[in-house]
């Protein structure tokens, strides 16, 4: 016995899980496979941190629209606007916070500069090395581990179907649309939305379509519960550092520092000589750092392409097929164009535009 | 130019030392690397400077006789050094270690991990007042300072190691309550075939029953301690029989006591060979989840190795005779000639049937969170309890990674240690799936918590390696 659906959505991290709440609220019938568990891929591994600052100009109406998502799922994924601070130490980090804090502010963020002593009384535990400051007061963080458990609530308050550890391992066409074989019996659908993060060329070659999707592999840290040390979220003016100090006292540390490893290995590996840097930096900012004990790094795998924009819309050559991922800054906006995705695929026009996935990406690349 | 030894060897415990006596015997380079101030693992544990004129036993002796041939051997020992992290760079392993509040590396050709076993929590009411330890953590408080763990104390758990803690405790002038051990007279009986492969150990294990039975002390066979009362210390245990099947029976009989010792079994260090990229198997028999590797030690990763409990619990004296065994397999894959020895490998096939025999008794009968109640916790670190877990587990997270993101089960400093066998149970029990499929959390460096400053050290910001910013 195969079943069959409006549309089966690979991938149930942000913006496959996103997009099918509204493929479903839209009339449609989807259902969502996931070869892990639901959103413990990067949707879940990522540090977590809602920052204006740390977007991409062109991206920064999405990230505006993602920010608005967040705050509605509130206290379900440990949402928290705390604001946020990025700091720059040296004359050359000054320079290029000023460059490109101004370039967000002129696309829509309210992105403030501050002065040292501003940013000493705000959060007195900093270094007194802070050389140039910007403040965003929309800027917070939510807890990436939710994101699997919200997801399951929204999809069965839905009676969205899911299934975890359910990988494809091959996609077949028949009149009625494509054939998706499992470990279990095959499942059919009439549409199909790969949106299966760093694991989008392997899918998408099932389908016979190249797409040039490489990963990062980013490391994140958490420390021990400490005092309160710090309110907001801080970060560096050259995006290489993310830190805040969640409610229950453990301190978060990102900042995109990568580890080694593949999606098709299945296994990122933290490594010492990019682990070392990124707690240093933020030692360097935060010199009571020190004294937290680290508990556990991991890696998380963050798609993308050459010019670093997303993919979301048709997959090119192959009829009723759509794909979704390389967001950077997918954690913050994955909410937002998931849900643009769900309206492109119903067939109405989106409220803003999409990324087509057939552009030349070597012209765009930046 | 940065310094490379041959072979490097985690944990100088029974299999990780012997293995080190192997090396050390030949030209090649090796370095032994261990938590503790002197090498002899849990098992044959250094006594503390202060205890040094307290009465030998054989734990002290071997393990004496071990420091005494390491010191002669000249391996090279590297002590009160943590591992946090181990990697394959490029041809060599980089061993992470951390000594005096300082990380430092060491590049190795070849490693053996021989990181030994932990004990199994085991989560009844009350299992987390002062007062309570674990059957292991009892037996490292008489050999490295002869402490007590209280005036009177009940001793539960399984297998022998129930029994040794129990005539320790008497050894030291201390009282023993009662002993509980869901095992029963028949269980033992049944497993004298393959003890009589090692016919001295039956005869020590044998000394230990013998002592209590003549001092008296209650032995309850077949029965499991339930709950433990005592607000701020222990004041007594409520303890039931159990059924042919495990689950527990009406009829509670209370004891006084100031002390439990409540062990629930031991199981692999698998941890330090996962972040190696070492696969890992479900063998209840051999005490849950092992690393896999060939019985000479060898793994999928080329140049690691894995020795004794860590790939299977069979105790000290086939870890000794693994250790051995293993060396060779390194050595050789150095390039020395190392030829296999036919009589060592009886000698631990013999060994590991009597060790074998002995895990097999201490994997429990009773479903360990068999008798947790709903408001006994499970993960201590974030004090969560069964009730909290299996609502997580209904609403749809039904793996041990999902617990863990949702509520935080294995988040806390233990790393989920403690409480990773009870949510796969209770995972296993919800879903009606079995214990084979719910794997572990993915594990995480480090292996063990580390502090930033130590990481980071003294820098100059200057010579931070920046990569590229992100782009704009």
């Amino acid at each position: 016995m195969s079943e069959n659906h409006d549309i089966a959505i690979i991938g149930g991290g942000i913006m496959g899980c996103a997009a099918a709440l509204r493929l479903a609220s839209g009339g449609m019938a989807p259902i969502v496979l996931d070869r892990g568990d639901l959103g413990q891929g990067a949707s879940g591994v990522n540090a977590g941190t809602l920052s204006l600052q740390i977007k991409r100009v062109r991206l920064m109406p999405y990230a505006l629209k993602g920010h608005e998502e967040w705050a509605r799922m509130g206290d379900a994924v440990g949402f928290r606007r705390t604001g946020g601070y990025t700091l720059a130490f040296t004359e050359r980090e000054a320079e290029l916070l000023t460059e490109r804090q101004t370039l967000k502010a002129e696309a829509g963020a309210p992105i403030e500069f501050v002065t040292n002593n501003q940013v000493l009384s705000a959060e007195p535990n900093l270094t007194r090395r802070v050389l140039a400051a910007s403040y965003c007061h929309e800027d917070g963080y939510a807890n990436s581990s939710l994101t699997g458990q919200y997801y399951r609530g929204r999809l069965r308050e839905a009676s969205v179907p899911y299934r975890e550890r359910c990988a494809v391992t091959s996609i077949t066409r028949d009149t009625q649309g494509f054939v998706l074989h499992t470990g279990g019996p095959p499942i059919k659908a009439r549409r199909i939305l790969l949106a299966a993060g760093a694991w989008l060329k392997p899918v998408a070659a099932m389908l016979g379509v190249d797409l040039p999707v490489n990963a990062r592999i980013n490391t994140v840290s958490v420390t021990e519960r400490m005092p309160p040390l710090f309110a907001t979220v801080i970060g560096h003016a050259t995006g290489l550092l993310t830190m805040k100090q969640k409610g229950n006292g453990t301190i978060l540390i990102g900042g995109g520092w990568q580890g080694r490893g593949t999606p098709q290995e299945g296994r990122g590996e933290v490594i010492a000589d990019s682990l070392i840097p990124n707690l240093s930096l933020a030692q360097f900012a935060l010199p009571k750092l020190g004294q937290a004990r680290v508990l556990r790094s991991w890696t998380g795998f963050e798609a993308n392409v050459p010019d670093f924009y997303p993919l979301a819309g048709e997959l090119p050559g192959v009829p009723d097929a759509f794909v979704l991922g390389c967001v950077r800054g997918g954690y913050t906006i994955g909410p937002y164009i998931g849900r643009l995705m769900g309206d492109f695929i119903l067939g109405h026009s989106p409220e803003m535009p999409l990324f087509n996935p057939g552009r030349d990406f070597e012209k765009d690349a930046t | 130019m940065r310094d490379i030894v041959d072979i490097s060897i985690v944990g100088a415990g029974p299999a990780g030392a012997t293995a080190a006596l192997v090396v050390g015997q030949t030209e090649c380079r090796s370095l032994l690397i261990d938590e503790q101030r002197q090498a002899g693992g849990q098992v044959w544990r250094a006594k503390d400077r202060s205890i040094l004129s307290a009465p030998a036993t054989p734990e002290s002796r071997s393990g004496d006789n071990l420091r005494e041939r390491l010191a002669a051997s000249g391996v090279s020992q590297m002590t009160d050094t943590r591992v946090w992290q181990i990697e394959r760079q490029g041809e060599h392993w980089v061993i992470h270690t951390l000594r005096n509040g300082t990380a430092g590396r060491l590049y190795s050709r070849a490693v053996i991990l021989a990181t030994g076993a932990r004990e199994e929590a085991q989560p009844v009411r009350g299992w987390t007042t002062p007062g309570v330890i674990g059957l292991a953590g009892a037996t490292a408080l008489f050999k490295q300072s002869i402490r007590l763990p209280g005036r009177a104390s009940v001793v539960a758990g399984t297998g022998p190691l129930v029994f040794f803690v129990a005539s320790e405790i008497r050894r030291l002038g201390g009282t023993v309550a009662a002993v509980v051990t869901p095992n029963t007279r028949a269980d033992w009986l049944a497993r004298l075939p393959s003890m009589m492969a090692r016919p001295d150990l039956l005869w020590r294990g044998g000394r230990w029953v013998a002592d209590l039975m003549l001092a008296s002390v209650p032995i309850y066979w077949g029965h499991a301690v339930k709950s433990v009362s005592g607000d701020d210390r222990v004041i007594g245990v409520t303890l039931c029989r159990l059924a042919t099947d495990g689950t527990p029976l009406p009829g509670d009989i209370g004891i006084a006591a100031d002390s439990v010792c409540l062990g629930g079994g031991l199981a692999p260090s698998i941890e330090a060979a996962q972040l190696a990229g070492v696969a890992v198997r479900y063998r209840p028999d051999l005490g849950g989840w092992v690393s896999e590797a060939e019985s000479d030690g060898s793994t999928a990763r080329e140049g690691l190795f894995l020795a004794g409990d860590s790939c299977g619990i069979r105790g000290a004296v086939a870890a000794e005779l693994h250790g051995q065994i293993v060396a060779r397999t390194a050595l050789r894959h150095i390039g020395q000639a190392s030829a296999s020895d036919p009589a060592l490998e009886r000698a631990y096939r013999r060994a590991s049937r009597f060790g074998e025999a002995m895990t097999a008794l201490s994997v429990l009968r009773a479903d360990p969170i068999g008798l947790a109640t709903p408001d006994t916790v499970v993960c201590r670190c974030e004090s969560l309890t069964r009730r909290a877990i299996e609502d997580e587990i209904e609403s749809g997270a039904v793996s041990s990674n999902a617990v863990k993101s949702g509520q935080r089960a294995g988040m806390g400093p233990c790393g989920g240690k403690y409480c990773q066998s009870s949510v796969a149970r209770l995972i296993a029990l919800q879903e009606n799936r079995a214990l084979s499929e719910i794997a572990p959390p993915t594990p995480r460096p480090p292996i063990r918590p580390v502090p930033v400053s130590a990481l980071a050290g003294d820098f100059d910001y200057g010579d931070l390696p920046m990569p590229k910013p992100a782009p704009l």
